[in-house]
């Protein structure tokens, strides 16, 4: 039987299985620590900073570091929230992200989390970064103007052999996401289906399927982003 | 009862929809107009202004040399100024244009469009009392220091009354999870 260890966030005593992953053993104790990078299912890759957390007074990406006894975590304070927040606004000023046209808004979880922390303006200045939108590909269209280079649709999308359909290309500031163009002509509607979700933004959208669901009844159009998991009752 | 606050206001690179949206604060505006009185504003009419105004509210951003003028003009007359919607606050839909040459986004309104019908004698407007086109969409932030922003495309009327309100009276106003938003 695994080992259960005993760790504390903001004071509050928690108890997780020894070597999970911070993000999901706050989940279970009813924490919420945000994330726009981490799927549940997916192995964590740290990418987008938003669920950096004090732990031991170091500062670490909740996705990625094993809980272990003891750990005196800082989540919920003043100076992470904050510094939480001037993430998500530079992913607003990164890439060009136009809520009022764009077919994810309401499910949007970039949006979502700049609704939770009621982000009215960023506090850097727009880039207006020059970007593509591909729009050739069968099944679905890339608008790397909202990507926010998660790295979910490379690590979540895959076929039956286990081959991904997306990979990033070149490095650096050009880093961008790519549809092995073979692999998209055999790309399912449902595979498209499941890459549209997967995205955390509208950077993937799968063809015919936009703005279907009415304003007022989309996903973050009432709930709060973790609001739910704020919802479970801790034993 | 105190001196009535003065409020100013315009629409810049906007559709008025976000004018629209203040409108939409429907009987409240009764409640508005006992504690305000409105300087220059499409509302009123009143084209220039007459005297320092409180509080300057800016629709759109700045997407000609009138617009800048004008936005300037806002902030040299107006104490606290506001950028209400996503257009003031980040370009919004005319920004999208952003990342195309000028050019060609006047050939293809005037030239090349396939809506473009009428324009026999290929004239794309020039005369000079038309203010010039800048080469990209700007937000009011970077023209000038806001203030404040109200996001919303256009921004609900209560979170529009709820941030009047807590300017005009210093009060703070509880604004619920469903009227914050950018869409
Ligand atoms: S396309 Fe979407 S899922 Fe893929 S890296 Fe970009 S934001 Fe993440």
């Amino acid at each position: 039987m695994a080992e259960v260890v005993r760790f504390f966030i903001d004071g509050k005593e928690c108890m997780a299985k020894n070597g999970d992953y911070l993000l999901q053993a706050a989940k279970e104790n009813g924490i919420y620590i945000p994330t726009l990078c981490h799927y549940d299912g997916l192995k964590p890759k740290g990418s987008c900073r938003v669920c950096t957390c004090k732990v031991n007074g170091r500062l670490m990406t909740a996705c990625t570091t094993p809980i272990a006894e003891g750990m005196m975590i800082e989540s919920n304070t003043l100076e992470i929230e904050e510094m939480r927040k001037s993430i998500i606004e530079l992913f607003f000023v990164d890439g060009n992200h136009f809520c009022p046209t764009c077919e994810k808004s309401g499910y949007c979880e970039l949006q979502a989390l700049a609704y939770r922390y009621r982000i009215t303006a960023p506090r850097y200045p727009f880039l207006f970064p020059l970007k593509r939108v591909v729009a050739d590909y069968a099944k679905i269209i890339i608008d790397h103007n909202r990507c926010v280079l998660c790295k979910r649709c490379v690590r979540a999308i895959k076929d039956e052999m286990g081959k991904s359909f997306f990979a990033y290309r070149r490095r650096g500031q050009n880093i961008e996401v790519i549809l092995d163009k073979r692999m998209s002509d055999r790309m399912s509607f449902e595979i498209a289906l499941e890459a549209e979700n997967i995205c955390p933004v509208g950077a993937i959208m799968a063809k015919r399927t936009a703005f279907t669901t009415p304003i007022g009844y989309r996903k973050f159009d009432k709930i709060t982003i973790g609001s739910d998991i704020e919802k479970i009752k801790t034993k | 009862m105190a001196e009535k606050k003065i409020i100013a206001t315009t629409s810049l690179a906007g559709c008025f929809g976000c004018h629209m949206s203040i409108l939409d604060i429907d009987e409240r505006l009764l409640d508005l107009i006992e504690i305000v009185e409105f300087n220059k504003s499409p509302i009123n009419d009143i084209k220039k202004f007459t005297r320092k105004c409180d509080i300057g509210l800016i629709e759109g951003g700045c997407c000609n040399s009138e617009n800048v003028h004008v936005l300037k003009l806002f902030r040299e007359n107006c104490r606290i100024l506001v950028a209400l919607g996503e257009c003031a606050i980040m370009g919004g839909l005319p920004a999208m244009r952003n990342g195309i040459p000028l050019k060609e986004c006047i050939e293809e309104a005037y030239l090349n469009g396939i809506t473009v019908h009428s324009n026999t004698q290929k004239i794309v407007p020039n005369d000079p009392e038309l203010p010039i086109l800048l080469d990209r969409v700007y937000p009011c932030s970077d023209i000038v220091k806001i203030d404040y922003s109200i996001p919303g495309c256009p921004p609900h009327a209560d979170l529009i009354w709820a941030t009047l309100y807590s300017l005009i009276t210093g009060k703070e106003s509880d604004i619920p999870y469903e009227v914050f938003k950018y869409d």
